[in-house]
């Protein structure tokens, strides 16, 4: 049963971690980036380590994504490149 | 168990990839998020014992017995911190970006090449 | 070209070297030695009732102080290079629903991650996921009001407060109790099995540790994003 779970879930992160690295669009990427975080997260309650999922869980796909976020912003403001 | 172990690895490899091949700043930085996780995942794998629960001894777990019925907890120790620290220096590596993206106005790694001789 | 098939050629050659660690690798049944010892340690010398609680505070102490100093060169690193410079603009002020959902779910959120980090050595959580959820909380309110500035140097007094306290109190180890007890939670009484005061100086510690990654990671989101 776990197995299976994490089998399905690890197919769902490989795709994920493909398209972060090969879209061209950056917030879609980092975006897809945050998805791997949250998935792992998931894993990591299979694997019996609750202290580990709740810090990956709020630092993963909080912080990580928001500080990615805020580089862009700060990029975005002083042109109007990619 | 071997699928998670399998996992990690997998997403060690695609990460390295991705550091390897990319030509933007962030995407590369992204890349090295990736490694971050995949290895996380395959030290906190290590760890797991068949059958066995959380470590943490409340009323559900027999106390005298309780070295039969946990996972190993040290694993869980080091990812902890582990986890943290890749945040920082993610930090630091973005403010990094933004200062040289200051300077040069140019995202792509071809424009930074003053240290190649 | 001759770039993508040695890029090929370096991912064959970590794929090979991985692989004889996949193969031959044997999971193990029953618990090693190490870990025995600290999980039966904690049960008995400790009274605690998360197991990686006390091998963070205690059997491995000194790494969570290293770790602590790692996160604080990161900050030091970020607030250098990202020197705010005067700007004078003032953006629309966001509307007053926003405002107020935001203060209300601000004093919730703080309340969250104060219950997670005392209650540390309890259930699960401990002051690195009680500090994050109070960075969360001051990140909910850097994103919905716009005119907002963080004092920085309440930031900074919280922060080096409860460095040098985590300091001081592991050195109280090795002035009360022996020249081998660094860090050592048996200053404070030991309590029993699964109460709140229980463990020692564990609850404590842990605190600081969480009052001091909360503060530095809000000094970093806030020089990163705020105006």
């Amino acid at each position: 049963m776990i197995s299976i779970i994490i089998i399905v879930l690890g197919i769902i992160m490989i795709i994920a971690a493909f398209l972060a690295i090969r879209l061209k669009n950056l917030l879609a990427a980092i975006i897809s980036a945050g998805v791997i975080s949250l998935l792992a997260s998931v894993i990591y309650l299979m694997l019996a380590a609750p202290d580990v999922a709740m810090t990956e869980a709020a630092i993963g796909s909080g912080l990580t994504t928001i500080i990615f976020i805020f580089t862009l912003k700060k990029i975005k403001k002083g042109d109007l490149d990619d | 168990m071997i699928f998670a172990l399998i996992l990690g690895f997998l997403l060690l490899i695609i990460g390295i990839y991705g550091m390897l091949t990319q030509k933007n700043l962030i995407k590369i930085i992204i890349g090295f998020s990736i490694v971050d996780t995949g290895v996380h995942i395959i030290i906190v794998s290590i760890g797991y014992l068949r059958g066995k629960t959380a470590p943490i001894i409340d009323a559900g777990v027999d106390i005298k017995n309780a070295v039969n019925s946990v996972v190993d907890p040290i694993p869980s120790a080091l990812v902890l911190t582990a986890i943290v620290i890749g945040l920082a220096v993610t930090a630091l590596m973005l403010s990094y970006v933004i200062k040289l993206y200051q300077k040069n106005k140019s995202l792509s790694i071809d424009d930074y090449q003053e240290l190649k001789w | 070209m001759i770039k993508r098939i040695f890029v090929l050629l370096a991912i064959l050659g970590l794929i090979l070297m991985f692989l004889p660690f996949l193969r031959d690798f044997d999971f193990h049944e029953e618990l090693g030695e190490l870990s025995s010892q600290y999980v039966e340690g904690s049960v008995n010398d400790l009274n605690t009732q998360n197991v990686v609680t006390a091998v963070i505070v205690t059997y491995r102490g000194l790494d969570t102080l290293g770790e602590v100093t790692v996160l604080f060169l990161a900050t030091a690193g970020v607030g250098f290079l990202l020197r705010k410079k005067k700007t004078s603009k003032k953006s629309r002020k966001s509307s007053e629903l926003l405002q107020t959902g935001s203060q209300f779910l601000f004093v919730l959120i703080i309340l969250t991650g104060v219950y997670i980090f005392t209650h540390g050595h309890l259930t699960p959580g401990g002051g690195f996921q009680g500090g994050v959820l109070i960075t969360t909380a001051f990140l909910l309110l850097i994103l919905t009001d716009t005119n907002l500035k963080i004092n920085h140097r309440i930031l900074l007094f919280v922060e080096s407060f409860s460095g040098a306290f985590y300091v001081i109190i592991g050195l109280l180890g090795v002035l009360l109790i022996g020249m081998n007890s660094f860090l050592d939670p048996a200053i404070l009484s030991l309590g029993n099995f699964g109460k709140l005061l229980s463990a020692g100086a564990i609850p404590l510690i842990y605190s600081l540790i969480g009052l001091k990654v909360g503060s530095e990671l809000t000094a970093i989101i806030d020089r990163m994003g705020g105006e």
